[in-house]
């Protein structure tokens, strides 16, 4: 039991006074700025990064460990109160949820999130300290070849799999690929891409990046499309469950644990599919079917519990692989190496203190968070009527506090709008946003894999091969890359008419999300 | 990004006439280029590296960027061929997002100026000057009237961030013309 010391004595370095402060800080800081329309969990990661830098690296974990939670229970909190959810993964919780809220049962909608995040974040957040360590044992038997196989699996999934459109997903991988370029060579010291600037020759900073990407694109992108009538918002009171809810929910809590937990922590998982999984599921087994489309507490039980699930999963390559899975993570990735700590499989050996401190946190954000949001609910409602002009204008001064604040360079803020300008674009033609930040951060990885495998054989080509894990990976890569060409001669062979329109693929919106619903029934039944 | 851009994005042409008959939004087309040009100076810059290879180092920093601008060329290909079969992107929607109308570039251009403006006055001027102009500029862009109550607060908010975060947490932020002041 190793793995349960080791945590203790993570609890142990958490809960000083000062510490159990700044966690609770970070839970209420995560959860404001979370719950603010147009602000998801990534942004939320993203603006507060900053506020980080002057604290000591375990406080800053902490903080981060409270934020995470934080934005990812006030994000839901916006998709069950007004029904637009700002991101994805939180598209199903408003498919029910929000049809709970227009009934007049936001209290419940809004209960049965908080403590069903609260029981998916705590079991998901045990099983990270069961889990994680075998794949650390796993993970530093590998050598680069097969780290390159995974990531290039990484890269692929987020590209391929997570979002609808295949091609503009590996658009926007190759220009992350192609920013993560940027700057000086690590092995020659040859200057790539900056164009004899001695600002890009130091790298471009990841955070700026994400800021710009996450921060400044999304309050461009709004405001050039500002709904000039504010959205209504469902008053709310202070959420509370009947009895009945309770036997309604805990078992879609669980099978929605269960399914978001596996699908965070592999390397192309994401919290799309299992919270659709979890919504169908419920949708099957509930005992009132004739409520859901109209608001039954399973559909958001289910979904709600996956979501949490899984971002507690994707702690597990984060940790064990150094392998973002999510634009969360993939900020949590890029404040490590603020700190100058390396991610990947070395960590848990070279900084135990600091992984088991950061697997506590997570812990006491999510317990604080419970104890925060049943209470302050109809505080964090009154959030979601900030004037717009202010909101929006918010974002783009801490954006940019946040950008000067990496290097203290002006420059930095001239290559924050550029990249907040790039952000819009992708936004404006459906490029999915996850593809870039993870290129970027993972493309020096990648290439650093690449040249020591290749090292070893001389430059040789068989250096890329690996063992049988690197097998696997490649085998993976390849069915989803051939996988649009099977499926239409299997289509042919069926004597399917299908017309392989590329049109038909759209990202998730409400709408086309009740079509996807309807398909996935068909494909089930 | 062009002008035409601004149209929504979804059903901008009529099917029927013409070879690109089937093109919904046609700016698809110019984000194509684009990355085709990306994918160009990549590979320029690539070649103008030296090629420095060594026992240790077989294939040298070229070989990464000869990958990436060779891919972002075949994936401009297939993703222009995508688009002349019909395929689209579809906007981002959320909370305060309502598609379907023409783009506001007015307020975009107002907001990239100022966000510009604070770029160029932060350090002569310092973060609590430029950063309350960069907020009361963008409130105003995005169609605040309030413009004492935007100003005020924007002046509360970069004080307030100052004295928190470069005085009290030591984060980098320039005092500027008011160092010893504040």
């Amino acid at each position: 039991m190793d793995n349960v010391n080791a945590l203790l004595g993570g609890f142990a370095a958490v809960i000083t006074p000062m510490n159990l402060l700044i966690a609770l800080l970070g839970v209420t800081v995560g959860t404001a700025v979370g719950v603010l329309p147009g602000i998801g969990p990534a942004m939320t990661v993203a603006l507060l990064l900053p506020v980080t830098y002057g604290l000591p690296v375990e406080q800053s974990l902490i903080l981060f460990g409270g934020i995470f939670y934080g934005g990812m229970y006030g994000g839901s909190t916006t998709s069950i109160l007004l029904n637009t959810p700002g991101e994805s993964a939180s598209v199903v919780t408003a498919l029910e949820g929000n049809k709970m809220a227009k009934a007049g049962r936001a209290a419940q909608a809004l209960a049965t999130s908080a403590i069903g995040s609260f029981v998916a974040g705590t079991i998901a957040t045990a099983a990270i300290v069961f889990v994680m360590p075998q794949v650390v044992d796993f993970a530093i038997t590998l050598g680069s070849p097969e780290f390159l196989a995974i990531i290039l699996v990484a890269f692929v999934g987020t590209a391929a799999i997570l979002g609808s459109s295949r091609v503009r997903g590996f658009a926007a991988l190759l220009v992350g690929l192609a920013l993560g370029l940027v700057g000086t060579d690590f092995v020659t010291g040859q200057q790539r891409l900056t164009f004899g600037s001695p600002f890009l020759a130091d790298n471009i900073d990841v955070v700026v990046v994400a800021v710009g990407i996450f921060a400044v694109g999304e309050a461009l992108w709004v405001a050039a499309h500002l709904r000039r009538k504010a959205a209504t918002v469902i008053p709310v009171g202070r959420p509370w469950m009947s009895k009945e809810d309770w036997g309604r929910s805990w078992k879609p809590w669980l099978r929605g644990t269960a399914l978001g937990f596996p699908f965070g922590a592999i390397p192309a998982g994401g919290a799309e599919i299992p919270t659709f999984l979890s919504y169908l599921t419920e949708r099957k087994l509930t005992k009132h079917p004739e409520e859901f489309g109209k608001g039954a507490i399973e559909g958001v039980a289910g979904p709600e519990a996956a979501n949490n699930a899984s971002a507690a999963g994707t702690m597990v390559p984060l940790l064990a692989l150094g392998l973002p899975t999510n634009a969360t993570a993939a900020i949590i990735i890029a404040a490590f190496m603020s700190y100058g700590i390396e991610p990947g499989p070395l960590l848990l050996t070279k900084e135990p203190d600091l992984v088991w401190m950061l697997v506590a946190s997570l812990f006491i954000g999510n317990f604080f968070l419970l104890v925060l949001n049943l209470p302050l609910a109809p505080t964090w409602a009154k959030l979601l009527r900030i004037p717009r002009p202010y909101l929006y204008a918010g974002i783009l001064f801490f954006a940019s506090m946040g950008a000067y604040a990496v290097n203290a360079q002006p420059f930095d803020l001239f290559l924050l709008l550029a990249l907040g300008g790039l952000g819009f674009a992708m936004r404006r033609f459906g490029l999915p946003v996850l593809p870039l930040i993870v290129g970027t951060i993972l493309g020096p990885l990648f290439e650093r894999h690449m040249r020591r495998s290749l090292q070893t054989t001389g430059g040789d080509i068989s250096g890329l091969v690996g063992g049988p894990v690197a097998w696997v990976c490649y085998a993976f890569v390849l069915a989803v890359l051939l996988w649009p060409l099977v499926a239409r001669l299997i289509g042919r062979g069926r004597g399917g008419s299908d017309d392989d329109t590329p049109g038909d693929d759209s990202p998730p919106s409400p709408g086309v999300e009740y079509d996807r619903v309807a398909t996935w029934e068909g494909v089930g039944s | 990004m062009s002008t035409e851009a601004t149209t929504a994005p979804e059903g901008t042409s009529p099917s029927g006439a013409g070879p690109l008959g089937r093109v919904r939004d046609r700016a698809q087309l110019g984000l194509c280029a684009a990355l085709a040009v990306v994918g160009v100076v990549v590979l320029v810059d690539a070649a103008s590296l030296g090629r420095v290879t060594s026992s240790n180092d077989p294939i040298g920093p070229r070989a990464m960027p000869f990958v990436v601008g060779g891919l972002l060329l075949l994936v401009s290909v297939l993703y222009a061929l995508d688009v002349l079969r019909g395929g689209v992107g579809e906007a981002e929607a959320g909370e305060d997002v309502e598609l379907g109308q023409r783009a506001d570039w007015k307020t975009v251009g107002i907001l990239a100026g100022a966000f510009a403006l604070n770029a160029l006055l932060i350090e002569p001027l310092g973060w609590v000057i430029s950063g309350a102009l960069l907020f009361f500029l963008s409130a105003f862009a995005l169609g605040n009237r309030h413009h004492v109550r935007g100003l005020a607060i924007g002046i509360a908010m970069s004080l307030v961030t100052f004295y928190a975060f470069a005085i009290g947490l030591g984060v980098n932020l320039p005092a500027g013309i008011l160092q010893g002041i504040l």
